[in-house]
């Protein structure tokens, strides 16, 4: 299997007159990153910034990835919300990035993803007709289904409850093995399980935290995770005050 | 609205008809009795068949062309910026002139048969089409435009896959004004000059003084736009339905 590419994001982001943030991130080669900070300091930025989506605002700055070549159409990326299109079944939304580009979609390895998430028995039906978890599943297979080596993810089981949301961590931690991945979220347990890296974005800048060296995802219950967590926690509460 | 609603409402009307002809003692030439003008549509059933066939085809080619050319208007638009800029204010514009001082002009053109009457719907109907379906196509969430964009989605295939069906029930809404628009389009346009029709059959009777086969006529049209706003009405709720994945 090949490496995936690193990447690396050095600059400031201007929105009007104002700095929202100055930041140096690094993207470490297939690991998992997790992006925390308050409300509002930027995070979904610095990854709609990545993907070349509409921010805004202006950035001033570098962004490239390890190997070199343009990061354009090498990143799939998951939302909070599932975006799943309400007309389509789970499989044709599963393969609608093919369809996007006029080709013609894989709908065996998407049965087969489906089946591996655990919808296989939900391929024809609406996404209206299944519930939130099952949802976010169905969107993980459409991310998947892009086979890029790079993966973010926008707070994408923030809506999820408590425990469909530590199925879905693990299930994403299994699937998007060997992808450099950056995941955005504001839950200190989310990051301190599934993160190799956790950047803490705040108007100050971008600090660096150390995680346990367990392999990913961590055991929630495990005593360097609940460490880690509540360190991270007491970071975010302080920061905040 | 149930059929008992529907009978009820039928037996209202009916009987405030007839009310008004005993109070108003007005002559039948004037105010025919619902009895009398039952009488002509039995009487001239045939004649009534024959006319109201062809303002039905009128109607319906005219929805279905306005429907066709107003949708395939309305995705160029949302398909090119250049065609927005250009073509938007020309279309309000022609909204500034009212299609019915037109149809003179669309008779002598388009001569008495049926065509006169099916442009005259279709450009009455064209502009409502036109702009509800095309604030459906622009009307995607930003979330799917990221998504898209994330995906190398192309132009062509995010209108197919993404901005048409998105827009769906907005077509609906316009199919639904159009169905209002169609008839009256193609009965001003019988009025102005047809040999058939039910606005022709009209203006006949009440040149021949026979007001109750005008009323008659009247009735038919009617329940044509009636039945014509259900079938649409379904059509919309389907569409709607399609795009809510229900």
């Amino acid at each position: 299997m090949t490496q995936p590419p690193g990447i690396s994001l050095t600059g400031t982001h201007t929105i009007g007159d104002a700095a929202l943030f100055s930041a140096d991130i690094t993207l470490p080669s297939a690991q998992w990153t997790c992006l925390l900070g308050p409300s509002g300091v930027g995070k979904s930025t610095v990854l709609r910034l990545i993907l070349g989506l509409e921010t805004g605002g202006v950035f001033s700055g570098e962004i490239a990835a390890s190997d070199g070549s343009p990061l354009s159409g090498r990143i799939s990326y998951m939302a909070q919300s599932d975006l799943l299109l309400p007309w389509l079944t789970v499989l044709d939304n599963a393969v609608i990035g093919a369809r996007l580009r006029g080709h013609a979609p894989d709908l065996d390895r998407a049965k087969a993803l489906l089946d591996r998430v655990g919808l296989a028995a939900h391929a024809d039906k609406k996404p209206a007709a299944l519930s939130g978890g099952m949802r976010q599943r169905a969107a993980l297979v459409r991310t998947l289904m892009e086979d890029r080596p790079i993966v973010f993810l926008d707070e994408p089981f923030s809506a999820l409850d408590a425990a469909t949301r530590a199925d879905m961590q693990e299930l994403a931690a299994d699937v998007l093995d060997n992808k450099t991945v950056l995941l955005v979220t504001h839950d200190p347990a989310e990051a301190a399980r599934l993160a190799h890296q956790i950047l803490v974005l705040s108007d100050a800048g971008v600090t660096r935290w150390d995680t346990p060296e367990t392999a990913i995802p961590r055991d929630i219950q495990a005593a360097e995770t609940v460490a880690c967590q509540m360190r991270l926690l007491a970071h975010v509460r302080a920061a905040a005050a | 609205m149930r059929a008992r609603d529907i009978l009820f409402a039928v037996g209202l009307g009916l009987a405030i008809w007839q009310a008004l002809v005993v109070l108003t003692g007005a002559p039948h030439f004037i105010l025919p009795s619902p009895w009398r003008v039952a009488q002509a549509m039995v009487k001239s059933w045939e004649v009534i068949l024959e006319n109201a066939w062809v303002t039905a085809l009128e109607v319906v080619l005219g929805l279905v062309l306005g429907t066709l050319l107003g949708a395939a208007t309305a995705i160029q638009l949302a398909l090119s910026k250049t065609a927005e800029r250009l073509m938007l204010p020309i279309l309000v514009f022609t909204q500034a002139v009212p299609v019915f001082a037109l149809a003179p002009l669309l008779t002598l053109w388009f001569g008495y048969g049926i065509g006169s009457k099916i442009v005259m719907a279709v450009l009455i109907i064209y502009f409502p089409v036109t702009s509800a379906f095309h604030d459906g196509l622009t009307r995607v969430g930003q979330g799917y435009r990221d998504l898209s964009q994330s995906m190398g989605a192309g132009k062509y295939q995010f209108m197919r896959h993404i901005q048409i069906p998105n827009a769906l029930p907005s077509l609906g809404t316009g199919l639904r004004l159009a169905a209002v628009y169609a008839p009256i389009g193609a009965v001003i346009g019988e009025w102005v000059g047809a040999s058939k029709g039910l606005g022709y059959l009209m203006l006949l009777a009440n040149g021949r003084a026979k007001i109750d086969l005008m009323f008659a006529a009247l009735i038919v049209l009617a329940c044509l736009t009636v039945l014509l706003h259900l079938a649409v009405g379904r059509l919309a709720d389907y569409l709607a339905r399609v795009a809510e994945g229900r």
